[in-house]
């Protein structure tokens, strides 16, 4: 990364494997396990995470000398809530068929618990360049496990990848379904995007064993 | 964080000062964008219309309107005629798509007359009445148009959702779902309305039998799928005198 230096490159790389927001700190996991069973819904979360996340983390920065610090959560709230209001109005303006497609994830995004976690632990006391940084990492971090674990619950529930039939037609059997295949309809259930999501942290944690906690 | 940020007077006045300028930013991007918005949704008011009789892009799996240039030409085109039905009695309105149904469902809550608005069309010398049907899925509204034939045999049939869950009920909108009810009676041989079930177990999953008066069920969509089944019975129904007088 050579226009980042060590430090912020270091801000996006980290929430991405060592410190993922999801696999590590455990959070996000709400929205995690609700949208994940088609992965064009997981992309589509991702993105608008990815945008709240970034602009959120740069006004709270720019803001974050005048905050009063006792109303401080409020103003992250007023933050990201009129931020998702206000890409929903624009989509919905200029881009209808997207918001059709997009529907409940823009509300969701305000529950998100990472956007509130990272303007209260980074934006609050950095400033805004390396906020945007932290913001992005995040929210790339989060958007690789949900493209993930989308990836499997749409492939093993549905037999599709972004809609397209990848395994053959499980009515007419062909592909893999002449075969005697079936799509485990439990994938496209919330339980299986936990069991997913504490497989991908069984495997990251068994690759780098400095990530395990003391029990 | 310096003093001065720390006073109950300066985090009031923060408070208010936030308010004012994120409350009227809002309000500006809502108005401002408000005309934008209305225009998108008459269009696909149009679309959906189209849709359900026929009149579509759909490739082999996916479900496509008429793109939105061309919507209020094809529209104009295709619907013949646009009826208000009110009390019985049948008046042409060339605005009738722009009527509201959950609010003529709310005036019908509180005692007064629901106008029932009812689209003819045309296509390739087949008529085609389409009516529009609104209902309760698990999270939020559902609603839908369903075209039909003289007979009321289902000829086709859009689904839309605000809020069910992505994969599950969501599916509500999807080709394979909303294909299965084409073909289907919601009259029984003796002229009874009985509307069209959405089913679990009908032994039936390939739909063959379009006069069982049921469709196949979407897997862990069973409340979204009631929804569709009440919102069929419950606003169809209010047609069947209309279409008894055509007969006549």
């Amino acid at each position: 990364m050579g226009i980042l230096s060590k430090k912020d490159a270091a801000l996006i790389k980290d929430p991405l494997f060592d410190n993922n927001p999801i696999t590590i700190q455990v959070l996000g996991i709400c929205s995690a396990l609700a949208i994940t069973a088609e992965l064009k819904a997981s992309i589509v979360m991702a993105l608008s995470v990815l945008f709240v996340l970034g602009v959120g983390n740069v006004v709270i920065s720019l803001m974050r000398n005048i905050i009063p610090s006792k109303i401080r959560i409020i103003v992250q709230l007023i933050v990201v809530a009129s931020l998702v209001i206000i890409v929903d109005l624009v989509l919905k303006a200029f881009a209808y068929e997207l918001s059709k497609t997009l529907s409940v994830f823009v509300g969701l995004i305000i529950t998100n618990c990472i956007i509130m976690g990272r303007f209260e632990a980074f934006a609050l006391g950095n400033g805004p360049w390396k906020s945007f940084l932290d913001g992005v990492g995040n929210a790339l971090g989060y958007g690789v496990i949900l493209v993930i674990v989308g990836f499997f619950r749409e492939l093993l529930g549905s037999g599709t990848l972004l809609g397209f039939k990848v395994l053959g037609d499980p009515i007419e059997k062909t592909g893999l379904y002449a075969i005697g295949y079936e799509n485990n309809g439990f994938m496209l259930l919330s339980p299986m995007a936990l069991i997913v999501v504490g497989i991908i942290i069984w495997v990251q944690r068994s690759k780098n064993k400095t990530l395990i906690e003391e029990a | 964080m310096s003093k001065k940020t720390e006073g109950n007077v300066y985090t009031i006045g923060f408070a208010i000062v936030m308010v004012i300028v994120v409350g009227s930013l809002l309000a500006f991007m809502a108005s401002s964008l408000k005309p934008n918005i209305k225009e998108n949704q008459r269009i696909e008011k149009q679309q959906n219309i189209l849709y359900a009789m026929g009149v579509n892009e759909n490739d082999e799996t996916s479900a496509n309107f008429v793109s939105t240039t061309v919507a209020g030409q094809e529209f104009a085109k295709y619907i013949k005629k646009q009826l208000v039905i009110e009390d019985g009695k049948v008046t042409e309105n060339e605005n009738a798509y722009l009527i509201d149904v959950k609010k003529e469902k709310d005036r019908a809550k509180k005692g007064e007359t629901r106008r029932l608005p009812l689209f003819v069309g045309e296509k390739d010398g087949k008529t085609f009445y389409v009516a529009p049907i609104r209902g309760k899925g698990l999270w939020d509204a559902i609603w839908g148009y369903v075209a039909m034939d003289e007979n009321m045999v289902v000829q086709g049939a859009y689904f839309d959702h605000k809020g069910e869950t992505p994969g599950l009920g969501a599916n509500i909108k999807q080709r394979y779902f909303m294909d299965d009810f084409i073909g289907e009676h919601l009259m029984t041989d003796s002229g009874e309305f009985k509307g069209i079930t959405v089913a679990k177990g009908n032994n039936d999953p390939t739909n063959e039998d379009k006069t069982d008066h049921e469709v196949d069920a979407l897997a862990g969509a069973t409340i979204t799928g009631d929804g569709v089944s009440a919102m069929i019975k419950g606003d169809l129904a209010l047609y069947v005198p209309f279409f008894k007088s055509l007969k006549k």
